[in-house]
């Protein structure tokens, strides 16, 4: 960005980074603030066209979250009509490729909910503490450690994670089902695809959202308050809890409606550690998410097994959907408190 | 997944070599009079093939859903070679294929079993174009190297969980499989007689996530193509039978079946454009696209 190279009053007459033909032309030398402003003509045509081209490019977006969203809905609904709303929904047998096909995907709805869950309940409150720490408690030359720490984990792509979790998580996780279930006659044995390895995965994926927007949320906090509890004789730690954090609170649900929004939505990395087979989300169960259920099925599926992968896909939309709606009424009632 | 896509290189592997081998004998027939020597093999083999290049027409087959891979691998290929052909699919079950190629609505009935009695005298004929293989594997650790339909049968449906039960080490069975709609869990449940009662604890979308989980947990079991079994794993003997290809051929090995194209009489009664079909599936290229699609050829 050039953006600070000129004096802020300046900038102000145009708008930054309007790709005018003007502004084009000029890069091939130094940038001069004379060019553009030289014609009053050209320089309104340089506007109205940028105005376009932004209008253009901002109905993309509309265009695509339109298109998708009547897609969803054509190819969601006729297999709700067909197979029958409730037979879907909360129908428990799921044997889409058997002579008698049953389409009952209410175990893989649970089981998104229920991994959901347990993710946020185990990466959030890890997530908030190290935004604490990083904002509060940390020494530099630690922060300087932990800070690009947590970048690169966002950037990793979550195959790894998957990847990681088929060679770490599950070989110790059947260690453990192992002890635990030893003699027991009822218990599937999955070899450490289950439910638990899913949530972790899940939780270290979320971690880097929830500490990036914590942390900011908790630096945006007016020193003052931090200042006024540190006088009154609170402790460090007093003030972290007491004032801190509930000062930080819209920050924090909306670190937390974001992780859950990244959580329902992954289907790479706990396709597979997750075990994969449509059972009730218990611990130690093999489990399969409505992220999964798609995925996996996906290659081979025909004819209404086809379209109710789309229903599927419908109701993950529609949780993603809810997950946005509430996350920009938190994000407007933060904006009145304010 | 990654069968599909191997299906998918080898079928664009063959359509480019088949192109080429076009372009090379209309390169060497030109300036033949000068180098009669270079005239490829392909060339010099394939008069019957030269004669029918402007083989024109349609062939339509219908049946096995486990047979798609095998009838749009087949198809591809048949129509880069003979580009005035054209070869439809669809894929409405093997009863259903049979019943049409004995109404006369399509040339080429395709079944994934063998053909029932009132069905060959009906007039059906029974063409197996391929035989599908299904290795049992276990791994690496296990000193179990031989089961009992019946045992399989039972650990399949949950009722055996642990291996000692059978005679082998005290550790739980975990039982791997494929997602539903896969041709290859289709096949092994048909040949079990157990749609639908399988209970597994994974269920994978890939022979290669199949065979990685199986290799690398104790106490595993899973199923797989026959052509992908390595030494990562231990292929179990199935009644006592190792699951090789000469048994397979040999019909001593009860996971495979057949793969027929079953024609309505003989293949010489056929139109001239489904003959070269078959004869084009009994060729060394049509093999190569058998195998390249998992199958085990037939001799």
């Amino acid at each position: 960005m050039c953006v600070p190279l000129y004096p802020e009053g300046k900038l102000q007459k145009f708008r930054p980074g309007v790709p005018g033909p003007e502004f084009l032309v000029n890069t091939k030398g130094k940038f001069s603030m004379n060019s553009i402003i030289a014609n009053r003509k050209s320089k309104s045509l340089v506007e109205k066209t940028a105005e376009i081209i932004f209008t253009v490019c901002a109905f993309f977006a509309v265009l695509a979250v339109l298109s998708i969203t009547v897609y969803m809905f054509l190819n969601g609904t006729p297999a709700l009509v067909k197979v029958g709303i409730t037979d879907i929904l909360f129908g428990t047998v799921w044997k889409p490729a058997s002579a008698d096909p049953s389409y009952g995907i209410l175990f893989v709805i649970l089981t998104s909910i229920v991994g959901t869950t347990l993710a946020i309940l185990l990466g959030v409150p890890i997530g908030v503490l190290t935004a604490v720490f990083l904002a509060e408690t940390a020494p530099k030359s630690i922060a300087r450690l932990v800070k690009p720490a947590i970048e690169l984990l966002a950037g990793i792509p979550s195959v790894i994670y998957g990847l990681l979790g088929i060679l770490l998580l599950c070989p110790a996780m059947y260690k453990l089902e192992q002890k635990i279930f030893a003699g027991s006659q009822t218990h599937q044995f999955t070899g450490g695809a289950n439910l638990i390895s899913a949530v972790i995965v899940l939780a270290i994926m979320i971690l880097p959202t929830v500490i990036n927007i914590s942390e900011s949320a908790l630096r945006s906090i007016p020193v003052s308050l931090k200042a006024a509890s540190l006088a009154m004789g609170a402790s460090k730690i007093q003030t972290i809890f007491k004032v801190l954090i509930p000062a930080a609170k819209s920050g924090i649900v909306t670190a937390i409606v974001l992780g859950v929004g990244r959580a329902i939505g992954e289907a790479m990395a706990i396709s597979l550690v997750s075990g994969s087979s449509v059972n009730t989300p218990l611990p130690f169960n093999s489990v399969r998410f409505l992220t999964t259920a798609i995925v996996s099925e996906m290659g081979y599926a025909a004819d209404l097994h086809r379209q109710v992968l789309f229903t599927i896909g419908l109701v993950l939309f529609v949780f993603i959907m809810i997950i946005n709606l509430t996350l920009t009424r938190i994000l407007k009632g933060g904006a009145k408190n304010d | 997944m990654k069968n599909r896509m191997i299906a998918f290189i080898a079928a664009g592997i063959l359509v480019v070599g088949s192109l080429t081998g076009c372009g090379n004998t209309a390169d060497t027939q030109a300036p033949a009079n000068d180098t009669p020597t270079e005239s490829t093999p392909a060339a010099e083999k394939t008069p019957a093939a030269e004669a029918s290049a402007d083989l024109s027409g349609s062939i339509s087959m219908s049946g096995s859903t486990s047979m798609e891979k095998l009838a749009n691998a087949v198809a591809e290929s048949f129509m880069a070679k003979y580009p005035g052909v054209t070869v439809t699919a669809e894929f409405t079950g093997s009863s259903a294929g049979i019943e049409s190629v004995l109404a006369g609505s399509v040339d080429i009935g395709n079944s994934s079993r063998n053909l029932k009695d009132e069905e060959k005298s009906s007039g059906a004929v029974e063409n197996i174009v391929a035989i599908d293989g299904i290795a049992v594997v276990v791994d690496p650790a296990n000193t179990l190297a031989d089961l009992t339909q019946d045992q399989l049968i039972s650990i399949y449906k949950g009722e055996t969980k642990n291996w000692s039960e059978l005679g082998g080490a005290d550790q739980a069975i975990v039982v791997v499989g494929r997602e539903a709609g896969s041709g290859t869990r289709g096949a092994f449940e048909e040949l079990l007689g157990i749609e639908d009662t399988c209970a597994y604890a994974n269920e994978l979308d890939s022979t290669g996530a199949v065979m990685a989980k199986v290799a690398s947990t104790p106490g595993a079991i899973g199923y797989v193509s026959l052509d992908v079994i390595d030494d990562s794993v231990i292929a179990v003997k199935l009644d006592g039978v190792e699951p090789t290809e000469e048994n397979i051929k040999a019909g001593s090995y009860a996971l495979s079946r057949p793969f027929v194209m079953a024609t309505n009489g003989e293949i010489s009664a056929q139109k001239p454009e489904v003959q070269e079909l078959f004869h084009f599936l009994a060729s060394d290229e049509g093999k190569q696209l058998v195998k390249s699609v998992g199958l085990i050829t037939v001799d």
